[in-house]
């Protein structure tokens, strides 16, 4: 660390530490990570480049205020096991958060530094520490049990933050998780390439280690529901971290052609079930050659490069707005471009059209241009008329969002928006006394952070509910 | 891990499994769905319930060996375990009293049963259909005989037993003796269409119950999407269900069968690595 007289003095104007990047062409063949991670002495040089801000900016970028220049600190110490308390005390997922935020429009966004050069790379470094957790071994402090039982409905980010949280102050927590295994859209949304399943797993051991019993394959709103957990097994509240549900579809013809997926589909058919190793693994997807992936965000994105890795020669990500208005993080998009993934701006599908194998193989699209900006301050697309065209297709894959969960008024009663999204105060509370609800079912789907940090925030106010304190 | 109970073979390739899942036979319901995943490699496969007993805390499904799944399963014994048996999923079958006619078709009269025993225990009047293409594949039909029936008719495709010909024959006099006021269907693709086609013509309601592929089974994925009355929906959450004579048919054939090469190519491995050599 640069010190002249004792004091810290930092080096913004040297260059952001570079991503270790596997090679594009080499990477997109498999699922192997794309970002290596920082070694010990990138994390050192970039920690080197941060201002230490007395008002940081960064902090006010980050949705759960984690003390940034606090854990960058630590890193300049080489304290890593103080740097990755300090990071959780506001975020217990670093690993995964350091890898799925969206930091140019968070911390980084705010980063003083990125006013003249390249803001420090929070994210990376965010990464580092939790990728280190495992070797500087901290071990989490539990309280004794206070007595009080709490169901968690979900494994994804935010029951595993809010089952954390209370795990730790004493609660005997269980999570219901649907599917065989943890980690919610984790695990069957996002790829291997981009985020390592053994991280999400080493998350949810790390809730066994804190006493947490997760019960698979445990539908709650089918299989139990709130009133048999209250009453018949004890349990003093239920926290609702359901996810988003039902994908959005275009309702346009042909979309329910063989050969037209939903990215939660194919995503799921290879990050969930392994369809990538079929038939080693029994579930199948297709290996579209000519692949058009419908969609703007990190789920297109996601689905545009599972095509690539899958074996498609062309692939093509349509997007009725622009570049600039695309929800996905920058690094996916560069990421995408970067493998070969061709972005194609301003078109909307009109129609799927089969070949006489009833499979798809062509799209008629349709030109868009940008018009006035709509209620969320984007452009909105107009169609171009009489600018209809077709491109061959052997796959298609639309990402145009979600709807609500349908599990979410099934599970226990709790007041319910005109979207099906569970209402909630800002500290979780549902319409229930006992039932608090947070992540993608009350906001709709949004990011990893946003629902950890609910899941934190119910849990404390569980906490003060049910011990008075 | 869900342990088998109980094996029953009803023909050269129909199975029964008891498995010992107390919770799912606590609220289980007639209509409703569970999911399969054989072992740790293995599809997450839907089959609706035949039976489930709460007290005793078993459920049973009965399956036919199609494919990789299903072989893999036969392979299993009482004392067994299945890797993951998740449910009950689906809405229940909605049933007012009434008088019915329930039909089942092939693996179909597994779910038929079911929901003709629920509708015996709340005093409708219920006919069964019972369709197969063969005498030796026409399941249940001694517990089907068990039940209050008005009355139970059986077709054949081969006229091995019962009427030679097919469910709708049976469905059609039925339709004409104004002796029903809903009918149930559930089977293969082109049987439940026929019979939502005679019902139509008569303006008899009519309810199936679809089967098409799913992966998560909980309104996830959008895999099990089907068009009724022109919109999507999800067999899964929003069925299994529908009325039959707003089902777009082709396209749920379609995608039913859109994974005909990789089923080949999965029982190809299957037997190409398996030790078993069956």
């Amino acid at each position: 660390m640069p010190v002249v007289n004792g004091k810290y003095v930092p080096n913004p104007k040297a260059p952001r530490v570079a991503a270790n990047e596997e090679p594009a062409y080499e990477r997109a063949k498999d699922f192997r990570p794309v970002d290596t991670g920082y070694t010990i002495e990138n994390a050192l040089e970039e920690a080197n480049r941060c201002l230490d801000c007395k008002r940081p900016k960064c902090v006010e970028g980050c949705p759960v205020g984690i003390n940034i220049p606090k854990f960058i600190e630590k890193i300049r110490e080489e304290d890593f096991g103080g740097g990755l308390d300090v990071i959780r005390e506001s975020n217990l997922l670093p690993s995964v958060c350091g890898r799925v935020c969206p930091q140019e429009s968070q911390c980084e966004g705010q980063c003083v530094v990125g006013i003249k050069n390249d803001p420090i790379a929070i994210g990376q470094l965010e990464r580092f520490l939790g990728d280190m957790a495992g070797e500087v071994g901290s071990t989490p402090k539990v309280k004794p049990k206070n007595g009080k039982k709490v169901a968690v409905v979900g494994s994804g980010p935010s029951g595993i933050a809010c089952a954390a949280e209370l795990a730790r102050e004493g609660f005997e927590v269980t999570i219901f998780e649907a599917f065989f295994t943890g980690g919610g859209v984790l695990t069957y949304g996002i790829p291997e390439f981009r985020l390592p399943k053994a991280i999400v797993k080493r998350e949810i051991e790390g809730l066994k280690d804190l006493g947490v019993e997760i019960v698979y394959d445990a539908v709650v709103g089918r299989w139990t529901d709130a009133d048999e957990l209250f009453n018949e097994k004890g349990y003093d509240a239920m926290y609702m971290a359901v996810g988003a549900g039902l994908p959005k579809f275009l309702n346009i013809p042909g979309e329910n052609l063989p050969g037209v997926f939903c990215a939660n589909e194919y995503l799921t058919r290879v990050n969930l079930m392994k369809a990538n190793k079929f038939p080693e693994y029994d579930t199948p997807t297709k290996h579209g050659k000519h692949v058009l992936v419908f969609g703007g965000g990190n789920v297109a994105m996601d689905a545009a490069r599972t095509a690539l890795r899958l074996g498609a020669d062309k692939v093509i990500l349509a997007y009725r707005r622009t570049k600039a208005e695309m929800p996905a993080r920058l690094a996916e998009v560069h990421h995408a471009e970067e493998e070969g993934v061709e972005i194609m701006e301003l078109v909307n599908p009109l129609e799927f059209i089969a070949d006489e194998s009833g499979f798809v193989s062509k799209v008629r699209l349709q030109r868009m241009e940008l018009g006035e900006p709509d209620d969320s301050g984007r452009r909105r697309p107009v169609p171009v008329e009489g600018s209809d065209f077709e491109i061959d297709c052997d796959l298609a894959v639309t990402a145009i969002g979600t709807n609500a969960n349908p599990f979410a008024g099934m599970a226990g009663d709790v007041e319910l928006n005109r979207w099906g999204y569970i209402e909630t105060d800002a500290d979780g509370r549902t319409s229930n006394p006992k039932i608090w609800a947070g992540g993608d079912i009350v906001t709709g789907a949004a990011t990893v952070i946003l629902a950890m940090g609910a899941g934190k925030q119910a849990a404390a106010s569980i906490k003060q509910t049910l011990l008075g304190e | 891990m869900f342990k088998i109970l109980e094996k029953t073979q009803y023909s050269e390739n129909v199975y029964k499994f008891r498995v010992h899942a107390p919770q799912m036979a606590k609220h289980a319901h007639a209509g409703q769905f569970l999911m399969v995943r054989a072992n740790e490699t293995g599809e997450r496969v839907p089959f609706t319930f035949a039976d489930w007993n709460a007290e005793e805390g078993w459920i049973e499904f009965i399956f036919m060996v199609i494919g990789k799944t299903t072989t893999d399963l036969s392979q299993l014994n009482a004392g067994d375990e299945i890797a993951d048996v998740v449910g009950p999923l689906g809405k229940p079958t909605e049933m007012d009293n009434g008088s019915w006619c329930v039909i089942g078709g092939g693996v179909g009269l597994a779910i038929a049963y079911p929901v003709a025993r629920a509708l015996c225990a709340q005093g409708a009047k219920v006919r069964v259909i019972m369709g197969a293409r063969t005498k030796d594949l026409l399941l249940l039909e001694d517990q089907f005989r068990e039940l209050p029936l008005e009355n139970l008719y059986i077709t054949t495709d081969d006229g091995s037993y019962g009427e030679k010909g097919v469910v709708t024959q049976p469905l059609e006099r039925l339709c004409i003796d104004h002796e029903i006021e809903h009918v149930f269907a559930v089977g293969p693709v082109p049987m439940m269409k026929f019979s939502a086609l005679t019902c139509a013509k008569y303006d008899m309601p009519i309810i199936a119950s679809l089967n098409p592929i799913m992966v998560d089974g909980t309104g996830m994925c959008g895999c099990c999407r089907v068009e009724v009355d022109g919109k999507t929906k999800f067999a899964c959450v929003d069925g299994p269900d529908f009325d039959a004579t707003k089902v777009n048919w082709a396209d749920l054939s379609a995608r039913q069968a859109s994974y005909r090469a990789e089923e080949a190519t999965a029982m190809e491995h299957r037997r190409e690595t398996c030790a078993c050599q069956s």
